[in-house]
C-alpha cells in the first residue's frame, strides 16, 4: 500500500473514532451527533424508500435544467466577450460585480418571476453556473493562440471548422473548469432554494428531518448530497479528460 | 479598419457599458410607469432609489451593512490566516499533500452550507455560527490555491535560497510565498466569494440578522422596492471587498 494510501485510511480511521467519541461522550447535545451506525441505518432506509427518489428527481431536474440554461448561455456570452475586445471590455466590469454576489439574495425576485414551484429553483440554479462558466470562457477565448486562428485562416477554414477545430478544443479547458465550479454554486443555490420555499427536493426533504429533529435522517441526506455533488464533479472531469484525448 | 480603429480607443468601452446600463434603467423605468411592467415584479429604478434611501431610516441599514460586511470580512480573514497555513503544510509534508488535495478538491464542490442546522444546534443562533459557516467555505478554495501556488514555485529558486544558506523560515518568507503570491490571492478572492455567499445566504435562511435577513423581511413584507435596494446593498458589499482585495493585492505587489 503506498504511503498516500495508508494517510488516507489512517485518517478515516481518525475521522470516524472521533466521531464515535463524540457521539458517545455526551459532550453535546443528545441526538446532535448520532453514531455513524444509525446514519448507515437511515442511509439505508432512505435509499429503500420509495418517496425519496421523487425528490431526488425533483432536484436532479432543478439542476441539469439550470445548468444547462446557465453553462449554455454562458458560454454564448463569455465566447462573444472574449473574442471580440470590444464587448469583452464593454460588458466585463458588470460581469465582475454580479459574479461574486450572493445568489440567493435574488431568489425572492425569483419567486416573484417564476412561481414558488420548479421555475425559481431552475432560475436560481441558471444564474449561479452562469457566472463562473462566463468568466472562465471569456478567459479561455482570450487566450486562444492567434497563430492557430490564422493558420486555419491560411488553409480557407469555414467558420464552423474554426469554430470546432480551432476555438472549442482551445478554450475547453477553462470552460470544463467553469463548469465543474458552476455545477458545484448550481447545486448549493438550488438546494438553498429548496430549504427556504419547496414542497419538494433534497432541500426540502433536509430541513423538513432538521425540523422533525430527524438527526440521523438529515446526516443521511446530506451524506448523499454530498456524494451526488463529488460524482457530478467527477464525471464532468472525466468527460472532459476523455475529450482531450481525441 | 476605421471602425476597429475606432473600437480600439481605451474610453469607448466603458462609455458604451455605461451608455448601455443608462439606457437599461431608463427603458425600465418608461417601461414602468407606462404600465408595461408590473411593479410587483420590478419596480421603476426611482422607487427603488428612494426605497433604498427610506430604508435608512425606517430599518437598520446600516447596522445590518455593517453586519454583514465585519462577518464577511472576520471569515474571509480567518480563512486567508488557516488556509494559507494548510496549504503551506500539504507542501511541506508532502505526502499528506498528495494524500488530501482531492478530497479537499471535492470539499470545494460539496454544499457545506446544508450543515447549517446542525451547526445551529451546536453552536448556537448567534452571529459565531454565522462567520464559521462563511468561514467554513471560504477556507477550502485558500488552502487549494496556495498549495497549487507554492507546488509551481521553480525549484531552482529555492536551491538558490539553500546555496546563500536561507533557513526553511527565510525561505518561506522571502522565495515561496512571494512567487505563490498570485495564486494565493486567487485563493482570497475565492475565499471572499464564498464567505459572502454563505454568510448572506444563512442571514437570508435564519432570519438572524445582517442584509440577507433584511432582504427576506422586506419580501415577507411585499415592500418590493425596498427588497430591490436590499439586494443592491449586498452588491455593493461584494464590490467593496472585491475592490479592497484588489487594492491589497497591489500594496503587496510593489514591495
Amino acid at each position: 500500500m503506498s504511503r498516500t494510501a495508508r494517510i488516507r485510511l489512517l485518517t478515516i480511521t481518525a475521522v470516524w473514532l472521533a466521531w464515535e467519541v463524540l457521539a458517545r461522550s455526551g459532550l453535546v447535545f443528545k441526538g446532535v451527533v448520532p453514531s455513524s451506525l444509525q446514519v448507515i441505518a437511515a442511509m439505508a432506509e432512505q435509499l429503500g424508500h420509495a418517496p425519496f427518489y421523487d425528490h431526488l428527481l425533483r432536484t436532479c431536474y432543478e439542476v441539469l435544467i439550470g445548468f444547462g440554461i446557465g453553462s449554455a448561455s454562458a458560454v454564448v456570452i463569455g465566447t462573444a466577450m472574449g473574442l471580440s475586445p470590444f464587448c469583452g471590455r464593454m460588458l466585463h466590469p458588470y460581469v465582475n460585480i454580479f459574479a461574486p454576489a450572493p445568489k440567493i439574495v435574488f431568489l425572492p425576485v425569483l419567486m416573484i418571476l417564476f412561481g414558488v414551484d420548479a421555475g425559481s429553483k431552475v432560475a436560481m440554479a441558471a444564474i449561479s453556473a452562469f457566472f463562473p462558466v462566463v468568466v472562465a470562457t471569456f478567459d479561455g477565448a482570450r487566450e486562444v493562440p492567434l497563430v492557430l486562428v490564422r493558420v486555419a485562416h491560411s488553409f480557407r477554414a469555414s467558420t464552423a471548422q474554426l469554430a470546432l477545430k480551432v476555438y472549442l478544443p482551445s478554450m475547453l479547458p477553462p470552460i470544463v473548469t467553469g463548469m465543474r465550479l458552476g455545477l458545484g454554486v448550481a447545486i448549493i443555490g438550488t438546494l438553498l432554494a429548496e430549504i427556504k420555499l419547496s414542497n419538494k427536493g433534497l432541500g426540502f426533504l433536509a430541513i423538513q428531518h432538521y425540523e422533525g429533529f430527524h438527526i440521523p435522517d438529515l446526516y443521511a441526506v446530506l451524506l448523499i448530497i454530498f456524494s451526488l455533488a463529488v460524482m457530478a464533479n467527477a464525471l464532468i472531469g472525466r468527460a472532459a479528460t476523455r475529450f482531450y484525448r481525441r | 479598419m476605421r471602425l476597429q480603429q475606432a473600437l480600439n480607443r481605451p474610453w469607448l468601452a466603458p462609455a458604451s457599458g455605461l451608455a448601455l446600463l443608462v439606457a437599461c434603467v431608463l427603458a425600465l423605468e418608461w417601461a414602468g410607469h407606462a404600465g408595461w411592467i408590473s411593479a410587483f415584479f420590478l419596480p421603476p429604478p426611482s422607487e427603488i432609489a428612494l426605497a433604498g434611501w427610506r430604508l435608512g431610516d425606517e430599518e437598520p441599514l446600516g447596522a445590518a451593512f455593517m453586519t454583514t460586511l465585519m462577518l464577511t470580512l472576520s471569515a474571509t480573514a480567518a480563512s486567508a490566516a488557516l488556509g494559507i497555513t494548510a496549504g503551506w503544510l500539504m507542501y511541506r509534508h508532502g505526502d499528506f499533500g498528495r494524500a488530501y488535495e482531492a478530497w479537499v478538491g471535492a470539499l470545494f464542490s460539496a454544499p457545506l452550507i446544508l450543515l447549517y442546522p446542525l451547526f445551529l444546534v451546536l453552536f448556537g443562533r448567534n452571529l459565531f455560527t454565522v462567520a464559521l459557516m462563511g468561514f467554513l467555505a471560504g477556507v477550502i478554495p485558500v488552502v487549494l490555491k496556495t498549495f497549487e501556488g507554492l507546488r509551481g514555485v521553480p525549484r531552482v529558486l529555492i536551491n538558490v535560497a539553500r546555496s546563500f544558506n536561507l533557513d526553511e523560515r527565510g525561505i518561506l518568507f522571502k522565495v515561496l510565498l512571494p512567487a505563490a503570491r498570485p495564486a494565493v490571492f486567487t485563493g482570497l478572492r475565492l475565499s471572499f466569494i464564498y464567505c459572502t455567499i454563505n454568510i448572506v445566504g444563512l442571514e437570508y435562511l435564519t432570519n438572524f440578522g445582517g442584509l440577507g435577513f433584511l432582504v427576506g423581511r422586506m419580501y415577507d413584507r411585499f415592500d418590493i422596492p425596498a427588497m430591490y435596494a436590499t439586494v443592491a446593498f449586498v452588491l455593493l458589499v461584494s464590490v467593496l471587498g472585491f475592490w479592497a482585495a484588489e487594492r491589497i493585492e497591489r500594496l503587496f505587489t510593489r514591495r
